[in-house]
């Protein structure tokens, strides 16, 4: 065990699954010499050499159909998209040809593919480096789409991608990348997909989250507990598959469900949360079935009065806790 | 740019490019059995037997030609919709395709998961098409980046028509191809219409191969009615990726000689001239003559492979239509690995037979 770094998380797992398969390979915008913007690849071409870490144009259509390619005879390619706003131009890649490889072969050719972007806002980044778009793609049948919270996860998370058959998208809240620290089991650490994690137990109000909201939750939850409200917060970690049996479990125990996340609220990926609660756990629920989400404008404003306005803090989800909690 | 002379008339018209009699014979049975069951198709459409129909009639010459020089279930083949005579040549049969028209549970391409002509095995190293154009070209291109990393000596090659080149993903493709050079072949089969926009309103050069110095690769056009000559293009491009010297783009011009599909209506936007004058550029008989003075093919000869044709043709049809269809349930299978029963083997595949 060993306190590391979000990013830290990532960088030793993407090293150490390199050295474990040598079908795996690294592919994007500056992740070579430079290590990648964020330096979630530094020291991997110096690892790995050229041939396995392979610093590409500005062309995200291409890292993200030359990963399909190279699946296809033989290598697990690591595609890392610099911003998840960036992720547009090889949509159709991603959603007419890894997400369907599978489905419309008939089983025949599979798609073992990851993609890593940094996702979220509230860094300064604006409408073109902050943007939450795990809905686009947790919405598509083919797709896996995980978002950790942990450096334990991150890690736990981006190897059992890796080994995955099906195509993976993993989405790192570039907040957390130096601010969140934990442990890291050593050695051979795999989270298999499809799993919540109970991150604080409680008994009157569930709070569903993923990723820099999760923790949030967390604080809201600390919060709420001083006055008296006791907070169940459930980190989803993986959006598809989706564990709704601990969701529901939970939210059947409480009675009342928070939504908590960041991209715009209108059919955001909560909006699906809601859905399922309101269908399978009707009859347990004391109250509405509630959202905290970022407001619905097109991308999160610059300026820091604006950014905080779009911004979910942990604020804003204590206020969501109490107007639920006093049904 | 170079552009590939005709081959020439020689007694052995094979002996220039390194074919022998019985390699011409197998490819001119290849062409015209590609004609043969596209012809069948359309008949099995108009008859109410199959909703929709693409076909690669005009393509079939360049198709096989520019295929021969390529090992099969070595190298790779990302295929579009005109490619019957690329995937027949490539390895598929006939009742293959014929179960991608009928869409059938055994059929290989996509077991009746997608419209007739998107086709696809992966025992041939076919990979699936899919109906947004040139997206192909990408994973013919990471085919190749896996090739060259992993020492496999394969080339990939992708075919595709001039409409697709117009896509960005094909700029993207070639420069990336081209900057590692890449074992890679790209090759446009320019039949001068994207669905009824002409040549002229899609592409502001005359050839499509002209853009290839744009990535510093070579850009060959060559005859698509000329099937030697489609072979030795493709032979030249083939053995310069295999051995290092990186991607070629192939310009074959080609006709269509049918509508885009068989819900297109053609003589709306061509004129009866044109489409007369089009026949001219059709490789099947232009390959036959060539073979008839060539005395490789005999009367006997063309009449026994004609009539082998024609019952390989039924078979197929008939094979095909009595095959099951899928059943319903089977439609949630395979979104995920696992997702079908545990015991399910690939019904096509030949250790299932």
């Amino acid at each position: 065990m060993a306190v590391r770094t979000f990013i830290e998380a990532i960088r030793e797992t993407l090293a150490s699954e390199m050295r474990r398969d040598p079908s795996v390979i690294v592919l994007g915008e500056d992740v070579g010499k430079k290590g990648g913007v964020f330096l979630a690849t530094d020291g991997l071409w110096a690892e790995f050499g050229d041939d396995r870490v392979i610093d590409t144009p500005l062309t995200e259509a291409q890292i993200v159909g030359t990963a399909i390619g190279a699946s296809i005879n033989g290598l697990r390619p690591v595609a890392e998209i610099q911003f998840a706003d960036f992720i547009f131009p090889a949509m159709n890649q991603i959603v007419s040809e890894a997400a369907r490889m599978r489905y419309r072969t008939n089983n025949s050719l599979g798609c073992p593919i990851v993609i890593r972007a940094p996702y979220g806002g509230g860094v300064h980044g604006a409408l073109y480096h902050s943007q939450s778009v795990e809905a686009f793609f947790a919405h598509v049948p083919g797709l896996k789409v995980i978002v950790p919270s942990t450096p334990r996860d991150a890690a736990g998370l981006l190897r059992t991608a890796i080994r995955d058959e099906d195509p993976v998208l993993y989405f790192e809240h570039k907040k957390m990348y130096r601010s969140v620290r934990g442990d890291v089991p050593d050695g051979d650490h795999v989270t298999p997909l499809g799993r919540a994690f109970i991150s604080h137990p409680g008994s009157q109000v569930t709070v569903v989250s993923y990723g820099l909201m999760a923790h949030y939750a967390l604080e809201a939850a600390d919060r709420a507990a001083e006055e008296g409200i006791s907070v169940e917060v459930v980190d989803l970690r993986t959006l598809r598959p989706l564990d709704t049996e601990t969701l529901l479990g939970s939210v059947r125990k409480t009675g009342k469900c928070l939504v908590v996340y960041e991209d715009n609220r209108f059919l955001g990926y909560g909006a699906e949360i809601a859905a399922i609660v309101a269908d399978q756990a009707f009859d347990y629920l004391d109250g509405p079935v509630s959202r905290v989400a970022g407001p619905d404008v097109p991308g999160v404003p610059y300026n820091h009065v604006l950014e905080d306005w779009f911004m979910v803090s942990p604020e804003k989800i204590l206020d969501g806790i109490r107007a639920l909690a006093a049904y | 740019m170079a552009t590939t002379g005709r081959s020439n008339g020689s007694t052995h018209p094979g002996e220039a490019v390194g074919l022998s009699d019985a390699d011409l014979l197998e490819m001119y049975r290849l062409v015209a059995l590609a004609r043969a069951i596209d012809e069948r198709m359309w008949i099995l459409n108009r008859a109410g037997r199959i909703p929709f129909v693409i076909s690669g009639q005009g393509h079939e010459g360049a198709q096989v030609g520019i295929a021969w020089a390529l090992r099969r279930r070595h190298d790779w083949v990302a295929p579009f919709y005109r490619s019957i005579a690329t995937c027949l040549t490539f390895g598929m049969s006939a009742r293959d395709l014929m179960l991608a028209q009928y869409a059938k549970a055994t059929d290989p391409s996509s077991g009746g998961r997608q419209m007739p002509g998107h086709y696809g095995h992966v025992d041939h190293h076919l990979v699936s098409v899919s109906s947004p154009v040139a997206t192909q070209m990408l994973h013919a291109v990471g085919i190749a980046l896996a090739a060259k990393i992993r020492g496999t000596d394969q080339v990939a090659m992708t075919m595709m028509g001039e409409g697709s080149s117009n896509q960005g993903e094909v700029h993207e493709a070639l420069n990336f191809a081209a900057i590692h050079r890449l074992p890679f072949v790209l090759v446009v089969e320019n039949n001068g219409y994207a669905i009824s926009v002409p040549f002229a309103r899609q592409v502001s050069v005359p050839d499509v191969a002209m853009r290839a110095r744009g990535y510093g690769i070579p850009g060959v056009v060559v005859d698509g009615a000329d099937v030697l000559a489609c072979f030795a293009a493709s032979s030249a491009a083939v053995d310069r990726a295999r051995s290092g010297g990186g991607p070629t783009l192939i310009e074959a011009k080609v006709t269509r000689l049918t509508a885009h599909s068989s819900d297109d209506q053609q003589t709306k936007y061509r004129s009866e001239e044109e489409l007369a004058a089009e026949r001219a550029l059709d490789a099947l008989p232009r390959f036959r003559a060539q073979l008839v003075e060539a005395g490789v093919l005999t009367e006997a000869s063309e009449a026994r492979q004609a009539e082998e044709i024609r019952a390989v043709v039924d078979d197929a049809t008939d094979f095909a239509e009595a095959q099951p269809d899928p059943t319903a349930e089977s439609g949630a299978w395979w979104v995920y690995a696992g997702d079908g029963p545990d015991d399910w083997v690939a019904p096509w595949r030949e250790d299932s037979r």
